[in-house]
């Protein structure tokens, strides 16, 4: 989320050598200076007399990036392409994962902050764990969706006659997700069950997310539902219950009545 | 700052004129000074608001001269920023260089330790230095004219109770030829009068005293009543709002829609006292007049200015009647919905004190938009006071909406909710947001996600 | 190089809720007080203004205003058996950081607990016998404060955070419309409730032909506009929906920045230093005594900070590490059962029934972090548990706390999690669908505590604090009876298509967000050999060390912990400027 932030561009440098610290159990004071090299933290204040203030600062979100692939290779579009598609069909009833550019989406937020474990925590070791102590992964999601896509295409491919997963009849790709959601399916060099629930969660948070972050286009999938978006007052409404709220779905960075018309 | 910039603007001026009065008009429009970052007022000095004990020799005179201090809010200017109070060397951004604050701390070298009373009083009444020069105009002295000899001393009394402190002030960066001092000389032959202030006896006392207050020690007109070419002010447009670099001072006159003539007295004294009242919150540079000298002053005091702003003639109403385009309302009504309501409520009332009502709002309504526009793009923050302590904040909308929002919201508000006024153009919202450095995204700490 | 700084009365490390509370109190008694805070500077117009706040993307599941695991987390196992392993992503949950704390992105849920959730032990051993309490291996005990104590002080964070209610008991007379079941408040809530939607309102109406008393939810969202005891403002709530999870854009919850730092930030005898995080708590070689702490800033500059008191501010889980680090107390040994750091860690248990209506549209969205309608008949022992297997409870609530939708999306039992008919269900249901949540307790258990992890370390090479709980059937059992009285509830709304229950079933996981009340682990007692710090929240072994926070509860009640471990900083506070400041040392006899 902080991608147009330039101080954050040597972000992984800075982590492995703070991991480095952290495994080899180094002194406070030398861990302390790779925390601290001047660009983990942000500069220490001394605060007195008011609550400080500076006009026009704002923590605000990056601003919306385009619909260029960053990430995913065209091995891996073709995988995910069809597979956001089973997750979230085409109908009548609103977009499915492609139409509302959830694919855009999820190769934005790979090769952003989130595709490099901003905040997680990826030191070791790192034996297996028990399903309740979650994701334990040396990998950064990134990493960790290219090496499941191949996984997941190799499978594919011993399974299918070497087919591709986009070559799959629909019936045959819901048999692959469903395997890999019960964890019925055994990847090799990979854990399908884990991936499959990061998968499904990034595309949910691409099909509903704010438009800012490349999915959810044209906030239809909120048009879709009846949610507003990021209009902020109800106090109106509150008490009217049971009737429709007539305000439009609105973005962060607004909606066409803002412009048009 | 920005209001001291403007201060300061005048006294630059005064050299300029002299020296090539042809070109003053050309620097005094638009596109001046080098931005100064807002930065948030830390409220007053101790020492200004530190009781006095009655112990200390002499101590209804030094009281009298704390409070004096206070009405001028001397130490807005004479201050720098995390420096020792009252020790001068504030730089005072200006079209043709920099010029420092003095040091007014108790200091016999670099302060006001070893100045005589009638030394000091030349300074405010006459604008003349301690060793005879001519001040730039920068310093007030054509509104500290008016202060009486002995509220003078006890000012200087009360000055030379704050520890000293040695700081010398920086030579003034001032490029010859602005560096000559004496030319101010000829700026004062047109535009000063050292007069004295004279008791109207037709008024009351209590009126007598708002404008000793306001045309003396207080200087509001320095801002908020219109200058001319020169930068001298319009007297004849008294108090009838200036422009301020990047904000708006507005007009103080019953005008109805732009001044105060729908205020009561107590709303002008709630705003002074609290920094908020029903009808609006003090932000940009009236906070930090509010911050350091407003909300200090005696209730009496505060009603007297009230009492005086009340009774000035409402300036002429200069609107145009023209509509605005209908399209722009709409998606003005649409961006304020979803964008302005959360505070403004629906109905654009507002929570009283807290997050002012657009209805009937004098400042969307001065007929140049700066103030509003400098407030969308760069959020504004309510002058903290000793009784309503909370800074209560408009956020920057300058990363959320785009120069045609910001102006079509603009122009919706001021032609919604009673108000009327010129609309505003992109092109306007575009120049602002040039001049306060917001073309890009200026992120907080936060954003670094440290954590 | 450490560099020493000048003395001060007072440092308190870590700056959000009891931060403040502590800063507050001690500045009014003219101390010099220095705050460290590790994390940012943070503001309502600058970093959860209206204009970008509503993101549940960047908030809600990329973590934006919360610690950030990769610089600083813990290691969790359900119990000793297993090796505790990094908690490598926030789930079960959200640790705040920076200035606020937690209190930022909190609901603003201020509750009281019962009179006897403070005697948990005497009282169910009066009322069910030895057996009962002693099941499961607890090491329940009740806490050293009474509610005649307590009391006042819960009125004084009520005026603070200007919490919006209705009273049930007010001075010992029940009254109509609030919780029948709370102990006797001395005034009324300083706000009248929020308005209540559509679901809420469903469910108060079922409750009631159920025979329970429904009341509307304690909240720090403001029902009016209002200005608290400090003159702080605050304004009203627009039912954004953006409040749990999230900062709020227009001042109207109470949190440390709306409701005292525009107070304590204008004293002048009040510092506060950010990017400054405390490594440990230096004692007198004879280990009585603390003299200050150790920080390092975020330029890798280390500081020694002097002080007259100490207090520990910081979250539950920090508070036990640097005990732990710093040496002061003797940790807990969950074989022996003896040692005290790190003792009865507790946490919430949680289930939820999901609601849906054929037809009636109940507008999710529009929510606060604690607009909800609350049925207390099954909170505490508030009901007769003989027979039941278990003892505690919970409050049985219908929250509307807002629909972002890729947390709150709902769809009837039997639906998939994805393809054309989970779709289908989604589009339908997002409208028609109400959740009712049971926020149960957990009591303390002997083999549930906190210490520091023997192979994982942080940036600083110090252990990390390991973790290791997991629930007990006397937890499973209490919450599938609150659900299955949830359910109840929910059949007898009007318009009911469908209830959906959700049971917590298995061991606890770190993976499913339930509630970031993590408590215990800093325990107050009345003797030093059952607790850290005793009623006045004052280390037993250092009594110039104060401790703050839910670490001192012995075990959860069925509250969120908030209004609790606020009153107990306001008395802690009380006891240091009326009775500390005259004569220092300990305050209670061992």
């Amino acid at each position: 989320m902080t991608g147009n932030k330039p101080k954050n561009s040597s972000t992984i440098d800075r982590r492995s050598l703070l991991l480095t610290g952290a495994l080899a159990g180094t002194a406070g004071v030398a861990a302390a200076a790779a925390r601290h090299d001047g660009g983990l933290g942000a500069p220490p204040q001394t605060i007195q007399g008011t609550m400080p203030w500076r006009e026009g600062t704002a923590d605000a979100p990056p601003a919306s990036t385009g619909t260029d692939y960053r990430f995913f290779n065209a091995f891996e579009q073709a995988f995910v392409l069809p597979a956001i598609d089973r997750l979230i069909p085409p109908d009548a009833t609103g977009p499915s994962a492609t139409q509302a550019n959830v694919h855009i989406f999820l190769d934005h937020q790979l090769a952003g902050p989130y595709g490099r474990g901003d905040h997680f925590y990826l030191g070791g070791p790192w034996p297996s764990g028990t399903p309740e102590q979650g994701y334990q992964s040396r990998l950064t999601p990134a990493q960790f969706y290219r090496a499941s896509i191949l996984a997941v295409e190799g499978y594919v491919r011993t399974q299918y006659r070497g087919k591709l997963f986009g070559q799959l009849a629909h019936a045959d790709q819901d048999a692959v997700l469903k395997g890999l959601e019960s964890g019925g399916i055994k990847l090799a060099n990979a854990d399908g069950k884990a991936f499959f629930a990061m998968f499904l969660q990034n595309v949910l948070e691409g099909y509903f997310s704010d438009p800012i972050y490349g999915g959810n286009k044209d906030m239809a999938a909120w048009a879709m539902i009846g949610f507003p978006g990021a209009h902020y007052d109800y106090r109106e409404w509150v008490g009217r219950h049971g009737r429709r709220v007539p305000f439009p779905p609105t973005s962060l960075n607004g909606r066409p009545g803002w412009s048009e018309g | 700052m920005t209001r001291r910039t403007q201060i300061a603007i005048a006294g630059a001026a005064a050299v300029l004129l002299v020296v090539m009065a042809g070109l003053a008009f050309f620097l005094l429009s638009p596109s001046p000074p080098p931005y100064v970052l807002a930065t948030a007022t830390g409220g007053p000095p101790q020492i200004l608001t530190r009781p006095i004990p009655d112990s200390v020799p002499n101590a209804a005179q030094l009281r009298r001269g704390q409070y004096l201090v206070r009405v001028g809010d001397c130490t807005s200017c004479h201050t720098r920023e995390g420096g020792v109070p009252f020790a001068g060397g504030f730089g005072l951004n200006t079209p043709f260089g920099v010029i420092y604050s003095t040091n007014i701390t108790s200091d016999r070298h670099h302060g006001v330790g070893a100045l005589t009373p009638e030394k000091f009083y030349r300074v405010l009444h006459d604008g003349v230095g301690p060793k005879g020069a001519l001040l730039y105009p920068a310093m007030p002295y054509p509104y500290f004219a008016r202060v009486t000899r002995a509220d003078s001393d006890a000012m200087l009394a009360y000055l030379k109770t704050v520890p000293a402190s040695p700081n010398r002030r920086p030579p003034d960066d001032l490029p010859f030829p602005f560096s000559i001092r004496s030319l101010v000389g000829a700026w004062n032959l047109l535009f000063f009068d050292s007069g004295v202030f004279e008791p109207d006896p037709a008024k009351s006392a209590q009126w007598n005293r708002g404008a000793y207050l306001v045309t003396g020690l207080g200087h509001c007109g320095a801002c908020h009543t219109p200058k001319n070419a020169l930068a001298g002010d319009r007297n004849s447009q008294a108090l009838q709002g200036g422009y301020l670099d990047t904000w708006i001072a507005p007009d103080l006159t019953s005008n109805t829609r732009t001044g105060v003539g729908s205020w009561s007295r107590q709303d002008i004294v709630d705003y002074l006292k609290t920094g908020r009242s029903v009808r609006a919150n003090a932000a940009g540079p009236m906070a930090e007049v509010v911050a350091n000298s407003t909300s200090l002053l005696s209730d009496a005091d505060l009603a007297a200015i009230a009492e005086y702003l009340k009774d000035q003639p409402a300036s002429p109403d200069r609107v145009s009647s023209e509509a605005p385009d209908a399209a722009v309302l709409r998606r003005g009504a649409a961006i304020f919905s979803d964008a302005c309501s959360a505070c403004h409520m629906a109905s654009g009332t507002g929570q009283s004190r807290l997050f002012p009502s657009l209805h009937g709002n004098a400042m969307l309504q001065q007929s140049d938009p700066s103030g509003l526009l400098h407030l969308i793009l760069a959020g504004g923050r309510t002058a903290p006071t000793p009784s309503r302590p909370t800074p209560v904040s408009m956020p920057s909308f300058a990363s959320k909406l785009g120069d045609r929002q910001i102006a079509d919201v603009a122009t919706y508000i001021r032609n919604s909710m009673g108000n009327r006024a010129e609309p505003v153009t992109a092109k306007q919202a575009a120049a602002m947001r040039r001049r306060l450095g917001l073309q890009s995204v200026r992120l907080t700490d936060n954003s670094g996600d440290w954590p | 190089m450490v560099t020493k700084l000048p003395a001060v009365d007072a440092v308190l490390v870590g700056f959000g809720w009891t931060g403040a509370i502590l800063g507050q109190q001690l500045c009014d008694a003219g101390l010099n007080v220095v705050a460290l805070e590790r994390g940012v500077w943070r503001d309502t117009p600058t970093d959860f203004a209206t204009t970008f706040a509503q993101d549940e993307l960047r908030y809600m599941w990329r973590h934006h205003l919360f610690q950030n695991l990769a610089y600083d987390t813990l290691t969790i196992r359900n119990n000793v058996g297993q090796q505790a392993l990094p908690m490598r992503r926030l789930g079960s949950f959200l640790l705040g950081a920076g200035v606020g704390g937690s209190g930022v992105h909190w609901n603003a849920q201020i509750w009281r607990f019962l009179e006897s959730d403070f005697k948990a032990y005497s009282h169910n051993l009066k009322r069910y016998g030895k057996a009962a309490v002693d099941a499961y291996d607890m090491t329940v005990q009740d806490y050293p404060v009474t509610w005649d104590e307590i009391e006042p002080h819960y009125d004084t964070f009520d005026k603070i955070c200007g919490t919006s209610g209705k009273a049930g008991n007010l001075r010992g007379v029940i009254q109509d419309g609030g919780n029948p079941f709370e102990g006797p408040r001395s005034h009324e809530y300083p706000n009248p409730a929020m308005a209540l939607p559509y679901g809420p309102t469903l469910f108060t109406r079922a409750a009631r032909e159920k025979g329970y008393k429904p009341f509307p939810h304690p909240t720090g969202n403001m029902s009016r506009p209002y200005t608290n005891p400090l003159g702080a403002q605050l304004g009203q709530c627009t039912y954004c929906g953006f409040c749990e999870k999230f900062g709020c854009g227009n001042y109207s919850k109470a949190t440390a920045q709306t409701t005292i730092l525009p107070y304590l930030m204008a004293k002048p005898n009040f510092t506060l230093r950010t990017e400054s995080e405390v490594l440990k708590i230096e004692t007198t070689p004879d280990g009585k005594r603390a003299t200050g702490v150790t920080y390092v800033d975020s330029t890798g500059k280390e500081f020694f900070q002097p002080a007259e008191i100490v207090v520990l501010s910081a979250y539950v889980l920090h508070n036990v590490r640097l005990l732990l680090l710093s040496k002061i107390g003797r940790p807990y040994d969950p074989k022996t059962g003896e040692g005290v750091v790190g003792k009865n860690y507790a946490y919430q248990i949680t289930s939820s029934a999901n609601v849906f209506f054929k037809d009636k549209i109940v507008n999710p969205f529009i929510g606060a972090g604690a607009l909800a309608a609350v049925v207390d008949e099954f909170n505490g022992d508030n009901f007769d548990h003989t027979g039941l297997g278990f003892i505690g409870g919970g409050y049985i609530a219908q929250m509307q706390t807002g629909g972002r939708p890729i947390e709150m999306m709902f769809t009837p039992a039997g639906t998939p999690k994805w393809g054309l008919e989970w779709k289908k269900a989604a589009a339908h249901n997002y409208l028609r669908a109400v959740n009712i949540l049971c926020h149960g307790s957990v009591m303390a258990h002997r083999g549930n505590y906190l210490d520091l992890d023997p192979t994982y370390r942080d940036a600083f090479g110090r252990p990390m604090l390991r973790m290791t709980f997991d629930f007990t059937d006397n937890e499973r059992k209490m919450s599938a009876y609150l659900l299955d009285k949830a359910a109840e509830i929910g059949l007898a709304m009007d318009g009911v298509s469908s209830v959906k229950k959700n049971y917590r079933t298995g061991s606890w996981s770190v993976v499913p967000y339930q509630t970031t009340h993590n408590t215990g682990g800093t325990i107050m007692g009345d003797n030093p050999r059952n607790s850290v710090v005793n009623k006045y929240l004052q280390s037993w072994d250092v009594s110039n060390l104060f401790v703050m926070g839910a670490g001192a509860f012995p075990q959860n009640a069925g509250y969120n912990p908030t209004g609790t471990l606020a009153a107990l900083a306001y008395f802690s506070a009380a006891a240091i400027k009326d009775r500390y400041l005259k004569s220092p040392g300990p305050m209670v006899r061992a």
